[in-house]
């Protein structure tokens, strides 16, 4: 049992067999853990359990030298994408797996459903406006959706595969590229392992620093959604205003560090950039409470507009059960009722001291998608408001030493989207034996096609925005 | 109804006077890098050792700097003690040919030009792209897409983004072409009738970016399809974006 950003050495990592390790993680999962990773190391399988209630994290391995074990995935259906990763990666083969698709290969057959009056409708990889490419195939009957499938891998860059035996030059960059629209969380989540594995201590200010960029991050992603969702349904006022104050968020990040995508923010050891009174005074107090405002009254339009509200209310509902039984993070586990955020659960850097509240909606619904990001806007510009008040005086960046050997971290930061999860396990130079992301969309897909089921077609564009996941996060 | 009204009234007017007036970035932006070889001392590769994507190569003290590699990160700018490169406030980088993209000192950036007087006449009062993101982080994608925003306000010089390359003149590709993206950016390349143009934006989609040379991609898009203009950056800022449009466009004025 580790605490986030906690090491282990490896010798320490219990190891069980594998009917016992299956047990205990379908056990563990049905009183209401999660499974954060779950990746295999040549024989070995290892799965990162996550309690939310106690802020613990449970590392589980077990070795397969037969190259297959009996399938989780029945018993315990979050484990369903992890295990036909591994199959993908490593060749073990997880029997009794009931869709074993390839993760990120091309070319593979679809589920279909046969019938007199059922169509398929095939979308992507390229699509209509400028997002990633992903392809969606649906089984419909009319005009309802009675299965979904969706297909990935088309952004695979081979990212993972290049952070073994690293760190190298390039993996800050890679970090940062991960998932371009988090750039700050992957890479607070990749210098937190680091600095766990060099025991480097990141002064208040640093920390600070970070949770702005963090929050910020947030802040302009959250506006840039509650925009396009009020596109996606013809709503013209909320989208273009939201559209243009997201520009303002990105626009404080690059004061900050000029990068508007927050390039360049968090370095090992604490922050590329620090920032003085006059910065944050006249630019970064004033602008924020200035976007602040105007988001206010943006965001009011969606609630008081009856016509909104009738294409978000009931539309793409994910049960609290479902949310909870294909492991859902972040906003969408929120919105689903489930009290999850790991700036609570499990807190990290200045969040130990200080936080934004925690909101949950229970409707699971496009709604509730929406309000969710509503309500923590307000929360992280409050929050900002407050760490910039009170920024104490302090070191920019420490230095960071060579890596314990042999040894394993987990290092869980809640993005816009959700928990970001990175797995270090260094080997006996202090170099990256294995480094596993695991990007909050890569358990959220599943929930997307899940809320479709029974939904008009054309509410498609509507749910895949209130979930907003990255497909290159997923495809890495 | 009023309330709607009163809202828009409040949120005011906020597109840029661009190109009438430059646009207003932020202090710290990192434009146009900025070499100075002459501070360099004898044998010392600190800077092209530290680059990430060895976008730098040192020769006889002499720095040379491959903008199309270039992520604008810090990293050979710490590296430096002489302050040999710095980053300017120039956000202009668009050009028409890869070799430009190489920074030597003396040497000026030639930006964009309308290749010919045909894309003027074709392309310059009306150009429809279709986006294809081919590997990209979504770093790219988002600047890109935020030039329909009401801040810059692609639309009022006749570029407009379309749901079709049946549709479009061309098409703006991100990403560094991935091996999973090659088939559907060639398709969506043969679809776009011709006469037609590439625009290559970002690193990646230049040169493959912090991807360059793995195996799972094709070191961007000229790799895949012949590319007319190239903005690099990661990402460039919309106004760089549009600043390379508006250029190759001869639209400037």
């Amino acid at each position: 049992m580790i605490r986030n950003h906690q090491s282990l050495p490896l010798k320490d990592t219990p190891s069980h067999p594998i009917e016992e390790w299956r047990k205990k993680i379908i056990e563990k999962t049905k009183e209401g853990l999660r499974i954060s990773a779950l990746f295999a190391q040549e024989n070995k399988l290892m799965a990162i359990l996550a309690h939310d209630e106690k802020g613990t994290l449970l590392p589980l391995s077990t070795e397969v030298p037969t190259k297959k074990y009996p399938s989780l995935t029945p018993e315990c259906p979050q484990a369903h994408l992890f295990e036909r990763e591994i199959k993908e990666q490593h060749d073990i083969l997880p029997e009794g797996h009931p869709w074993l698709k390839p993760v990120r290969a091309l070319g593979t057959d679809f589920f279909r459903i046969a019938g007199e009056e059922i169509h398929e409708v095939a979308v992507g990889p390229v699509h209509a406006g400028i997002i990633e490419p992903g392809h969606f195939r649906f089984q419909c009957h009319g005009e309802d959706v009675i299965h979904l499938e969706i297909a990935l891998g088309y952004q695979h860059r081979g990212l993972e595969h290049q952070l073994q035996h690293g760190p190298t030059k390039r993996t800050l960059s890679y970090m940062e590229t991960a998932a371009g629209d988090t750039s700050i969380g992957h890479t607070l989540a990749y210098c937190h392992a680091l600095e766990t594995l060099s025991s480097c201590e990141v002064s208040e200010r640093a920390q600070m620093l970070r949770a702005i960029g963090l929050e910020l991050e947030r802040l302009a992603n959250h506006t840039g959604d509650l925009g396009a969702l009020a596109a996606d349904i013809g709503y013209l006022p909320t989208s273009s205003y939201c559209g243009r104050l997201r520009g303002e968020f990105l626009n404080l990040t690059a004061e900050i560090c000029g990068s508007r995508l927050g390039r360049g923010l968090v370095r090992p050891g604490g922050v590329g950039f620090d920032i003085d009174e006059k910065l944050i005074s006249l630019i970064l107090q004033e602008k924020l409470k200035k976007a602040f405002k105007d988001v206010t009254d943006a965001v009011q339009l969606l609630w008081d507009t009856p016509s909104v509200l009738s294409r978000f209310e009931e539309t793409g509902v994910l049960s609290k059960k479902s949310a909870m039984e294909l492991g859902m993070v972040g906003l969408v586990a929120r919105s689903s009722g489930l009290r999850q955020d790991i700036r609570h659960t499990f807190p990290f850097g200045i969040y130990h001291k200080e936080k934004p509240s925690l909101s949950t909606w229970k409707s699971g619904d496009v709604f509730a998608r929406a309000h969710i990001r509503w309500l923590e806007i307000q929360a992280s510009v409050k929050f900002i408001l407050k760490l910039l008040e009170a920024l104490p005086a302090g070191k920019k960046r420490e230095k960071t030493g060579a890596l314990l050997k042999n040894t394993l971290t987990v290092s869980l930061i809640e993005g816009w989207r959700g928990e970001i999860c990175h797995v270090a396990i260094t080997d006996d130079k202090g170099l990256f034996s294995t480094y596993k992301i695991v990007d909050p969309s890569f358990h959220n897909w599943a929930g997307l096609a899940l809320a479709l089921r029974g939904q008009q077609i054309s509410d498609f564009p509507l749910c895949n925005k209130s979930f907003n996941l990255s497909y290159c996060g997923h495809d890495l | 109804m009023f309330k709607t009204l009163w809202t828009r009234l409040k949120q005011g007017h906020h597109t840029s006077r661009f190109p009438k007036e430059a646009p207003k970035l932020s202090q710290r932006f990192r434009g146009l890098p900025m070499i100075d070889s002459s501070k360099c001392p004898q044998g010392c590769q600190d800077c092209a050792q530290s680059c990430p994507t060895d976008a730098i190569t040192l020769k006889d003290s002499k720095i040379k700097l491959d903008l199309g590699r270039c992520l604008f990160c810090t990293d050979c700018v710490e590296a430096c003690p002489e302050q040999s490169i710095s980053y300017s406030q120039d956000y202009r980088l668009a050009t028409t040919s890869r070799v430009n993209l190489i920074l030597e000192e003396g040497r000026i950036l030639k930006l964009a030009q309308a290749a010919d007087q045909k894309i003027k006449k074709t392309f310059g009062r009306s150009l429809k792209l279709r986006q294809v993101s081919a590997g990209g982080c979504n770093g790219c994608e988002v600047e890109t897409n935020v030039l329909n925003t009401l801040v810059f306000d692609l639309g009022r010089f006749g570029i407009q983004f379309v749901a079709s390359p049946r549709h479009a003149d061309g098409l703006l590709i991100t990403g560094p072409v991935t091996e999973n993206m090659e088939l559907a950016l060639k398709k969506t390349y043969d679809a776009v009738p011709s006469p037609k143009i590439v625009i290559a934006v970002g690193a990646c989609a230049i040169s493959g970016g912090p991807y360059i040379h793995h195996p799972q991609v094709h070191n961007g898009a000229d790799s895949t399809v012949p590319v007319d203009l190239y903005i690099p950056g990661c990402p460039p800022h919309p106004f760089t974006i549009l600043d390379g449009l508006l250029r190759f466009l001869d639209n400037l004025k």
